[in-house]
């Protein structure tokens, strides 16, 4: 590895040195306060190291990584979303743990693993960081051990991850019988060369099934609403934006890398099971009376119109599914925001009961939600308009009408969910329960000010898209 | 820029509502009414200034103005003004500044985020009356929804939360198809010239095969069928007018409903005008049994809103069949029956408001005999019932008789047919008059006839009806260049 290598992977070295540090902080019984202060100054290093090594970009590091444009984009992502969960775990944890300390390392390492997907170029890069990030999310699911939801939870996630990893290491091994390489680009070499490709299909179909699980796809979404319930509420939003940018991008990359469209049977098989996420995810979410399990069902339908923008494999599906992927991530954050806010000692604010009346109360926090929530029904002036424009523009462009039809319709239906949060939001007032507030007030305000900037760069987005994307056009062309 | 200052002017005055009404409780009305006025103001000097110019002498568009916005994707602010945005657009001032009158003691709580909520639905009308842009045009087609969804669903009635989803809904539901048309049509443009734009002026010249054609029409005239209403898909209505808070019902008949007959005239006649042609029976057909079956449920509804708004889904059957009957005269009936069934069917839903303040319900079976309790409002009354039903001398005349001269020579039986629908408005609106006004007196409680506020509504609304009854020329002028363009 020479000196440029090196330095492009700094900004991954750094994230793995960032829960070392922690380690070591703990150990010399530092509180919570310090520790949640050092590691959001760590994620701020990780952005300077990642300004830093901007220009060197793009830089292969065979045969595991390469680190280029779509890797630091998404890459980004992740770690501004990961400094978002840091933020609001504080006030979310120091109430009801008596140990949170141990979170942040496993926040820092399930955050090294989804971008160390990002970089993969090799099976084996793939699937160290889905483990990386698995296991951290195992532990960090059951977090709150005393609960029994979040211990359900786990389990849960543990059994199913475990069989899915099952899945696509046998899928691997099927498409390296196949070529004899692990290697995205020699794959791609080797398939082009030979004529049949049974088992390379096979192979990628049994990783699928990883996959959509990963990304909670219909069939695979079992276990999406009781995670997201019982998981504690940054950890829901971590699983929700971090981990599926993750595996995400790493199945754009592959896609990309081996041209999968160019397989019928594929991507039949995908806009089956978008179709099927859409439909599935607003219909299960229609009823839901726990906000949590709500944002889990509708996290189906969204990663079901996300496979949308995947199927034309073009430049303008990419970039549809990256600034999807952007507003979906600010929104979700925002929302798990709020509900940490919310949340009491005994209980996360799960239930929509909690949230009647809440304009009287707390109309700031009243006001991001219902920007966030017309922003996951798509409504324009924010950024969910302009991203599920981008990928209806990416499917008619290619005639994809069929799915284009089912998202049109399917988000009908979600509008009424979210409507009904919304409505909720602005009814009659009835219970009056406060959260005392115990904390030091830095924490509170930090919060809020972190909520009102992702509302107003929702705004943003949905009235000035021009310059975000041309920004990440110009991160996509650097490769 | 004139016109960009129109939207902006209800937009930062809906803001400041919102932010001021935390200091005083009266702030928000008097900025909203400030705001009203202003745009109305700004509307009539423009109305002066190309008074002449609409003629079709000159070009017929008046005012020009755009800007780039996302010019990665083609897609520019693009504002436009002609004849027929310029008689929308005073429309909806002219409403707008009534809405705001007629809830000024309605409200009783959250006044700052009411008016915010108003201010914004009229930008966004404003914004669909003038957008030149597909992309902007659909914007704004839901930037007025989102404001009226909760207009309705936080100071309606009691059933308020139904009646909003379904308003919601069902608008979505259309406007989501449309936008699937807005791309295709994009899509088959730059698959032609290679210029990717959303301009309605570079689509015009888009000509995709014929079958897509249709297609792509369906998904329009789906959004603005739904809007109208059109007959299978007008279930949404009585539920939201009924339901709304007496502003909200105001806007929604008087403007929200033109938004859809403007989407008709501006672009699926223009888009796409052989498929419009081919369809242009069937949507007369369609006309024709709304007129009717509004006019046959509006004659069974017992609450006074529902009864009012059927009559709209009657009156904008007229509107189908004057648009697909493609000759000038029905196109002008077109206009003359937006702009009068906007004053006669807005003063309707005003004159309900002022009875649900007094005698807090809208069942007709509980009224009866106001007439002696309250004469001026009778009156009042009496004049709109009686412009509902087509007298001569008042504005609905006029578009009504324009409508089916027009409508004949297209196709005299439908035409027939829609006649039919002039005797039962007289039935139903008859009979709305006997219940309230009329009869035995049921109320026994004193009532207040009308204040002074309520007396300028009244007068205004009025004056308007009777001069556009009178004298309907000046809009007929003004939309004649258009009329004539859309017709060739």
């Amino acid at each position: 590895m020479n000196e440029l290598q090196f330095e492009a992977l700094l900004p991954f070295i750094v994230l793995a040195a960032a829960s070392m540090a922690v380690i070591l902080l703990i150990a010399f019984r530092m509180s919570h306060t310090v520790i949640q202060v050092a590691a959001f100054l760590m994620a701020c290093l990780v952005i300077f190291a990642m300004w830093y090594v901007k220009d060197t970009l793009p830089q292969s590091v065979p045969p595991l990584f390469v680190v280029d444009g779509f890797g630091a984009l998404f890459t980004g992502m992740i770690i501004f979303s990961m400094m978002a969960v840091g933020l609001f775990s504080y006030i979310y944890f120091e109430e009801r743990e008596e140990n949170p300390k141990e979170y942040y390392i496993l926040l820092f390492l399930a955050t090294l693993g989804a971008a160390t997907l990002t970089i993969s170029t090799h099976f084996i890069s793939l699937f160290i960081g889905l483990e990386v990030l698995s296991v951290s999310l195992y532990a960090l699911i059951a977090y709150l051990r005393n609960r029994n939801n979040a211990v359900e939870s786990g389990m849960k996630y543990l059994v199913l991850a475990a069989v899915s990893s099952a899945f696509l290491l046998f899928g691997m091994a099927l498409i390296y019988m196949e070529t004899g390489s692990m290697e995205f680009e020699r794959i791609a070499q080797s398939i082009k060369e030979s004529s049949s490709s049974v088992l390379f299909s096979m192979g990628f179909g049994i990783m699928v099934v990883a996959i959509g699980f990963k990304l909670a796809l219909v069939p695979f979404h079992l276990w999406a609403a009781d995670v997201y319930q019982g998981a504690p509420s940054p950890v829901t939003a971590f699983i929700a934006t971090v981990s599926k940018i993750g595996v995400f991008a790493v199945l754009l990359r592959f896609a990309q890398s081996v041209n999968l469209p160019q397989y019928p049977l594929v991507i039949s098989i995908f806009s089956v099971i978008a179709m099927a996420s859409m439909i599935v995810g607003n219909l299960l979410a229609l009823r839901q009376q726990n906000i949590k399990r709500l944002m889990g069902y509708s996290s189906i339908a969204h990663f079901g119109y996300l496979l949308v923008a995947f199927l034309p494999g073009n430049a303008a599906g990419v970039e549809a599914a990256a600034f999807y992927l952007l507003a979906y991530s600010i929104t979700l954050l925002a929302v798990f925001g709020v509900i940490s806010v919310l949340s009491t000692r005994m209980k996360d604010a799960e239930d929509l009961v909690i949230y009647k009346g809440l304009f009287h109360k707390q109309p700031i926090l009243t006001a991001v939600l219902s920007i966030c929530f017309l922003s996951l029904a798509g409504i324009p002036l924010t950024a969910g308009f302009i991203a599920k424009f981008f990928i209806l523009a990416s499917g008619v462009q290619q005639n994809l009408w069929l799915p284009v039809l089912v998202l049109v319709i399917t988000s009908v239906i979600g509008l009424y969910y979210y409507l009904r949060v919304i409505s909720t939001l602005f009814a009659a007032s009835s219970s009056t329960g406060t959260t005392a507030k115990t904390l030091h007030p830095f924490f509170y305000i930090s919060t809020y000010i972190a909520l009102i900037v992702m509302m107003l760069l929702l705004f943003w987005l949905g009235i000035f898209p021009g310059r975000a994307v041309e920004g990440i056009r110009e991160f996509l062309l650097i490769r | 820029m004139i016109l960009v200052w129109l939207i902006a002017i209800l937009l930062i005055g809906g803001t400041l509502c919102w932010l001021l009404a935390q200091w005083n409780k009266v702030f928000p009305k008097w900025i909203a009414l400030c705001a009203t006025v202003a745009g109305l103001v700004l509307m009539v000097w423009l109305c002066l200034q190309y008074k002449n110019s609409g003629d079709g002498a000159g070009s017929e568009w008046f005012i020009n103005y755009r800007l780039s916005w996302i010019p990665a994707f083609g897609i520019s602010f693009h504002l436009a003004l002609d004849g027929l945005s310029l008689v929308l657009l005073l429309l909806t001032f002219f409403l707008g500044i009534l809405s705001v009158l007629c809830s000024w003691n309605e409200i009783k709580e959250k006044h700052g985020f009411y008016f915010f909520n108003l201010l914004w639905t009229l930008a966004g009308i404003c914004g669909v009356f003038v957008a030149m842009d597909l992309f902007l045009f659909y914007f704004f087609w839901e930037v007025m929804l989102v404001p009226m969804y909760f207009l309705i669903s936080i100071w309606g009635d009691t059933n308020r939360r139904y009646a909003s989803y379904k308003f919601f809904l069902f608008t979505q539901a259309g406007g989501l198809l449309m936008l699937l048309s807005i791309l295709a049509l994009y899509f088959i443009h730059a698959q032609q010239t290679g210029i990717y734009s959303f301009d309605y002026f570079d689509l015009l010249h888009t000509s995709p095969g014929a079958s897509t054609a249709k297609w792509i029409m369906m998904g329009f005239l789906f959004a603005f069928m739904v809007k109208l209403p059109v007959v299978p898909f007008h279930s949404w209505l009585p539920d939201a007018h009924s339901e709304a808070p007496t502003a909200g019902s105001l806007i929604l008949a008087g403007l929200l409903l033109k938004t859809g007959a403007y989407g008709i005239i501006r672009f699926v006649l223009t888009l796409f005008p052989q498929q419009a042609q081919a369809f242009g029976w069937w949507a007369m057909l369609l006309g024709a049994i709304g007129i009717l079956y509004g006019a046959f449920l509006a004659f069974a509804q017992t609450d006074l809103k529902r009864l009012i708004a059927y009559t709209s889904v009657s009156h904008m059957g007229f509107v189908l069949l004057g648009i697909f009957a493609f000759n000038e005269i029905a196109m002008q009936g077109v206009i003359m029956q937006i702009l009068t069934h906007g004053i006669s069917t807005g003063a309707l839903f005003v004159m309900a408001g002022m009875l649900k303040e007094r005698l807090h319900t809208r069942d007709i079976n509980q009224m009866g005999g106001l007439w002696t309790a309250m004469p001026f409002m009778g009156g009042a009354a009496m004049l709109f019932t009686m412009a509902s039903l087509g007298l001569p001398m008042l504005g609905n005349f006029i578009a009504e008789f324009l409508i089916l001269i027009g409508a004949f020579s297209a196709s005299a039986a439908l035409t027939v047919l829609a006649t039919l629908g002039l005797i039962f408005s007289a039935c139903y609106a008859l009979r709305m008059m006997q219940k309230v006004f009329l009869g035995p007196a049921t109320v026994t409680a004193p009532l207040k006839d009308m204040n002074v506020r309520e007396w300028v509504m009244m007068s205004a609304l009025t004056i308007g009806i009777i001069v556009l009854g009178l004298f309907p020329q000046p809009v007929i002028d003004m939309v004649k260049g258009v009329v004539g363009a859309l017709v060739d």
